[in-house]
């Protein structure tokens, strides 16, 4: 049983809310200055799914930080777990699937630390996490549902059935997920943080309504007229969000939908140093590729302006 | 023509899907399977997968190989939100639905979560994704795999997603009032589910394939239906749209 009463206590998660402020204002700052509102032992929400619109960005200034005892939740968790995990910043993983993707086999990372007893590794169905999230965004304790009966999932977290009041039916009562943060990548936004998101919505929404706390990094930032001319596209209002940032290629080398397209050769890359060396395969990486770099910017400069200039003419052939 | 497993599996995948039905659909063999059964006798088939996409149009050559990247929402005619698109399944939308395993018991139940003890396992695997979310909500599944001993195990590990539970009416006594796996379809032949026991129950053999060779692959006794039949093999016709989809063999190997 690893759920905790903090995650689906709606009332003092109420009480958070009520007590942020709530900013028609700019959200506008740099990457490190959102980055800076993440307090050790925090529960971080991810957004995205597996490797599409990761706010990779967020999770590398994040991790340049070494922050300790956070949790990852995430509804398909990519190798930003893995990096987590081997840079000692996690010790909780809450999600329904971990690896990259078929061609890229078992996580090898996932596998030595829960094979080894060193991270709390709590599953649940896709869906079932995804009502945690709309349960926290709808402000109650849990959702009834009837995903996840019968299983021995019910048994991971911590799972309780509830009777249904009318009709005397068994329900899976999923409980509340209210992370501490929110953390979100999206194609647009203006400076006072109205985003809008093309393409998969994934659980965005839920999860930034879910969060105490919502930092946001959009490919671009518009004009205050432009989000004005196109309301209806807007899905996370600007007094929801706690800090913006514009970072292009937010999720480089992961998807963004419409945008560029993913680079499997570098997850390729990644997987077969793991293989290699193990747990000193992600050592490496994060050296060479989240703490040497002092810039996001230089980050982006390993993978070069032809590679990346290639992956947006992809995306733009897949979605065009 | 040699057949490989992932173009059987397709195949008789394909073969089970009804026109003007809803499919909850994954990639690799399922994917396959239903872009299959829409070019040939389902073409009013609408296809659904997990990331969030209804009804895409996937481009041959181009096939996803996750269910949340851009390929698989490729001429899509809506993407919704990952819950969404399950709570679409949770009120009655999919008829059917795919999933695969690593290990699938008598009763259907399948361990997609860890070999060995759950807390400390042997070998940690990535979880149920949606597959505990389709076997419980869509009206009827189909599981998608490779006939091999380690997998047909007496009991499954850990019940990731429930087939049958322990037969009988388990399931239903478990809250889980609708579904059930209608069929497994393996490289070996295909199978039901015993309408009392619900133990797995042979239905039908691939051509080549034996009862030994199935009772061999097979870690408890299986049922033996009494009008045991044989299955019609992949037609030309059948493998060549497989292959003009997935000309690099990516995933009909």
């Amino acid at each position: 049983m690893t759920v905790t009463p903090h995650e689906y206590d709606f009332h003092t998660a109420r009480l958070r809310l009520e007590a942020k402020v709530k900013s028609a204002g700019p959200k506008l700052g740099t990457l490190e200055d959102a980055v800076a509102r993440i307090k050790d032992g925090d529960h971080l929400a991810l957004g995205g799914c597996l490797y599409s619109r990761t706010p990779l960005a967020l999770v590398w200034a994040l991790l340049r930080r070494r922050p300790r005892g956070l949790s990852f939740s995430r509804n398909l968790m990519c190798y930003e777990g893995e990096w987590g995990l081997v840079a000692g910043a996690v010790d909780k993983l809450v999600t329904s699937w971990m690896g990259i993707g078929l061609p890229w086999g078992l996580s090898r990372i996932q596998r030595e630390f829960v094979e080894s007893g060193r991270v709390t590794f709590e599953e649940w169905s896709h869906l079932g996490l995804g009502l945690r999230y709309r349960a926290a965004a709808m402000g109650v304790p849990f959702l009834p549902s009837l995903t996840m009966l019968g299983s021995d999932l019910m048994g991971v977290g911590g799972s309780k059935t509830v009777e249904c009041p009318y009709t005397g039916r068994t329900l899976h009562a999923v409980p509340a997920l209210f992370p501490d943060v929110a953390l979100l990548h999206v194609q647009r936004a203006d400076r006072l943080g109205n985003c809008q998101i093309d393409g998969y919505p994934h659980m965005d929404v839920d999860i930034a309504h879910a969060a105490s706390t919502v930092l946001v990094t959009a490919e671009e930032i518009v004009s205050e007229d432009e989000i004005r001319l196109h309301p209806d596209r807007t899905v996370i209002p600007g007094f929801v969000v706690d800090a913006l940032a514009h970072v292009p290629y937010g999720s480089y080398p992961h998807e963004c939908y419409g945008t560029y397209d993913s680079e499997p050769d570098h997850f390729t890359a990644y997987v077969d140093a793991i293989h290699q060396r193990g747990a000193a395969g992600v050592v490496d990486y994060l050296e060479r590729y989240v703490y040497a770099p002092r810039s996001h910017a230089d980050y982006l400069a390993l993978f070069g302006d032809e590679r990346m200039t290639d992956a947006a003419g992809r995306a733009r052939m897949l979605t065009t | 023509m040699s057949v490989t497993a992932n173009e059987l599996l397709a195949v008789m995948g394909a073969r089970e899907l009804r026109d003007n039905t809803t499919v909850f659909t994954g990639v690799g063999a399922p994917m396959m399977a239903s872009v299959l059964a829409q070019r040939t006798h389902a073409p009013r088939l609408t296809m659904m997968v997990e990331g969030g996409v209804i009804g895409p149009m996937w481009k041959p050559g181009e096939l996803p190989v996750s269910t949340n990247e851009m390929r698989a929402a490729y001429r899509a005619q809506m993407l919704p939100g990952i819950s969404d698109a399950f709570l679409l399944a949770q009120r009655g939308f999919f008829d059917v639905g795919f999933i695969g395993g690593a290990q699938i018991d008598q009763h259907g139940n399948l361990n997609t979560s860890a070999i060995g003890g759950y807390a400390r396992p042997k070998v940690r695997l990535p979880g149920s994704g949606g597959a505990n979310d389709i076997i419980s909500l869509c009206r009827e599944v189909l599981i998608l795999t490779v006939h091999e001993k380690r997998r047909f195990t007496e009991r499954v590990d850990f019940v990731t997603s429930p087939g049958y539970l322990d037969g009988g009416d388990s399931r239903r006594r478990h809250g889980l009032l609708f579904g059930g796996v209608s069929r497994v379809i393996t490289t070996l032949g295909v199978f039901g589910f015993e309408a009392t026991s619900r133990k797995m129950q042979l239905l039908a053999l691939h051509p080549g394939a034996t009862l030994e060779q199935v009772r061999e692959n097979t870690g408890f006794e299986m049922l033996v239906s009494p009008t045991l039949t044989t299955t019609t093999p992949p037609t030309a016709d059948e493998l060549s749209i497989l292959r003009m989809l997935d000309p690099k063999r990516q995933f009909i190997g």
